[in-house]
């Protein structure tokens, strides 16, 4: 480092013309780049609300897709059904994302909490479609296509990201607190459930709210395991639609109607996601 | 912190309250060892029939033929390897000069904003950009290559001798088969997008940890603004943000449905930049659902396991140079 440092070093008084040239020019590609970073955000913000405005209605809250070659409906079906299968993926998602949580802060000399910690790590990248197949030859081959299906691999895909951020936030609590509580007689796990995890818990919803912001929007596990349903279903035993889900289809089948009908179920789902994932911060930030 | 409770500290009175909640709380947390594990299992006894008829010749073959029942993945792993570094090579320097942006140039009250959108990008869906880039961008890309068609007529019929006779050349790689709009090119743009947020946000967090001091001692040598972060933030934050860009490179592997939309999903090599071709899991996204024979399906799965050994491997080392790189203090 030193030795960068003496060459940096101006040699007179003031810069030389070369040196504040390469600055000004530098300082010009990065606003240029980050320009750039953000026009297509902007150009997607714009385009989704002018086109998916126009595109909603009453009937896209309260229909169901219209039968094939005729126009309108809406994504009723898709609604309920992402409805659903979130709630059964949060099940899935904090039982066992928060457990280990609990695990990886708590226990931290625990001979698999490395194992845990680095396959939960590991477990966030595997991509989502390849979890649509687990979770395929796993249910759906004995069970059919199901909403549980698509919950549980929505469930899975949650586990990771609701493991990471309750890490986190268990260990920002501090040891002051449970040592007081340990003080007073309590055994460890009064402390974690009476006392730690209280103290974390609006940093542990924040993240399952974020985590649930992430896979509201994935419909690739679900192409084989809810696999889609044009009905209106609550029944989370048969095939389900979910919004991003009817998107893809809808916006690929090359039917007019269809396609308004998808921008205006990506409207929907973005605001949304938004929606969530800023209830989620400012929740932190108020704490 | 934790590590600071004393050891006796679950042997205290109640002790079997302790005992219980010890095994539910690792019962619970042996779900992620069995997910991974399990995942292993059921892809591999899937693929097992693709494996045994097709080897390793499944890997670099580029047959993939549902009639004939041969499947060779070659243009699948071409076509997930190329869109992914492309679109790397494109985001990486879009990502970094966003992150130097909001970290050093930019004041506060643009700063945050910039940075929330950076992450809003990371919050829209798949399908939304596909949809975009299937309504928005595909129109444009078509008419470039209309344009490419009314501006250089010589080169459209010299290319499509050459292609007639099964060759090719540098410039008519570049040069449009037909003005589709889909195919690689539209693939590989949607991507940069979509890991854009990946590399930025990891790159803007690692270049806010380095130290101050480090910055004031350059300004105090009369250092320019560039010069300092090319030479007391950049190298120092180098672990970080190559940590960051390992993990967008997992990202863009393993995006399915964005690229299924834009791709054209045919399982052969693209002729030119422009053409069709196949990522592994657009792939899997828009065959599996349709597959008859068990050898298609296995050999669908086989894809899968691969992506899933692939991101492995990827995310691991991310998170290795993450941790482990990064100097001292930052972390």
């Amino acid at each position: 480092m030193s030795r960068t440092l003496e060459r940096s070093v101006p040699r007179g008084q003031t810069l030389s013309t070369g040196r504040k040239t390469v600055n000004l020019f530098m300082g010009f590609l990065i606003s240029l780049g980050t320009l750039i970073v953000v026009a297509p955000l902007i150009w997607i913000f714009v385009y989704l609300i002018t086109q998916g405005a126009a595109s909603l209605s009453t009937a896209f809250f309260t229909h169901i897709p219209a039968p094939v070659g005729e126009a309108g409906g809406g994504y009723l079906n898709a609604i309920t059904g992402s409805l659903v299968m979130l709630a059964i993926a949060a099940v899935i998602g904090v039982v066992v994302g928060v457990a280990g949580g609990v695990f990886l802060a708590e226990f931290p000399r625990h001979p698999l909490m490395p194992t845990i910690r680095m396959l939960s790590d590991v477990l966030s990248g595997i991509p989502a479609i390849v979890v649509g197949l687990v979770v395929y030859s796993l249910v759906v081959v004995r069970f059919g296509y199901s909403g549980f299906a698509g919950g549980l691999a929505l469930g899975l895909l949650m586990i990771p990201i609701v493991v990471r951020t309750s890490e986190e936030v268990l260990k920002l609590v501090p040891l002051a607190i449970r040592e007081a509580g340990l003080a007073l007689g309590l055994p460890q796990w009064k402390v974690i459930l009476n006392i730690v995890l209280p103290a974390a818990t609006s940093g542990i919803v924040t993240g399952v709210m974020l985590a649930l912001a992430r896979v509201a929007g994935e419909a690739a596990p679900l192409l084989f395991t809810a696999f889609g349903n044009n009905l209106l279903n609550l029944n989370p035993g048969k095939p389900m639609s979910a919004l991003p889900q009817q998107i893809f289809i809808d916006a690929t089948s090359g039917s007019d109607s269809n396609v308004t009908l998808a921008k205006a179920g990506s409207l929907v789902l973005i605001v949304l996601i938004f929606l969530a994932s800023l209830a989620a911060r400012t929740a932190t930030r108020r704490r | 912190m934790t590590k600071l409770l004393p050891a006796s500290a679950s042997r205290s009175a109640n002790s079997r309250g302790d005992g219980v909640f010890r095994t539910l709380i690792l019962g619970l947390s042996l779900i992620i060892i069995a997910v991974f594990i399990m995942s292993i299992y059921l892809l591999g006894r899937d693929s097992l029939p693709a494996i045994r008829a097709f080897g390793a010749g499944f890997l670099t073959n580029s047959v993939w033929n549902p009639v004939t029942e041969k499947f060779g993945a070659g243009p699948m792993i071409a076509g997930t390897l190329i869109t992914s570094f492309a679109a790397l090579v494109i985001s990486v320097p879009l990502a970094l000069a966003s992150a130097i942006f909001v970290a050093e140039y930019a004041p506060k009250w643009l700063a945050n904003p910039v940075s929330y959108l950076v992450e809003l990008l990371a919050a829209v869906p798949s399908v939304v950009y596909g949809l975009w880039a299937l309504f928005a961008l595909k129109p444009i890309i078509q008419n470039f290559q209309l344009s490419l068609y009314t501006s250089f007529p010589d080169k459209v019929t010299q290319c499509s001798e050459l292609r007639g006779n099964g060759q090719n050349s540098f410039t008519c790689f570049f040069f449009p088969e037909a003005p589709v709009g889909l195919g690689l090119a539209l693939a590989i743009i949607i991507l940069t997008i979509m890991i854009l947020p990946y590399t930025a946000s990891v790159a803007r967090d690692v270049i806010r940890l380095v130290p101050s001091d480090q910055r004031e001692a350059m300004y105090a040598l009369g250092a320019t603004k560039w010069e300092v972060i090319s030479r007391a933030i950049l190298p120092f934050a180098r672990a970080g943000i190559t940590g960051g860009v390992i993990l967008a490179l997992g990202r863009a592997l393993g995006e399915t449905l964005a690229v299924a939309m834009v791709i054209g999903n045919v399982p052969e090599l693209a002729k030119t930049f422009w053409g069709s071709t196949a990522t592994m899991a657009s792939m899997i996204a828009n065959q599996f659902g349709d597959a008859q024979q068990a050898l298609h399906r296995s050999s669908i799965v086989e894809l899968g396991l691969l992506l899933f050994f692939v991101s492995v491997v990827v995310n691991y080392t991310a998170r290795m140079l993450i941790v482990k790189l990064t100097p001292k203090g930052i972390q």
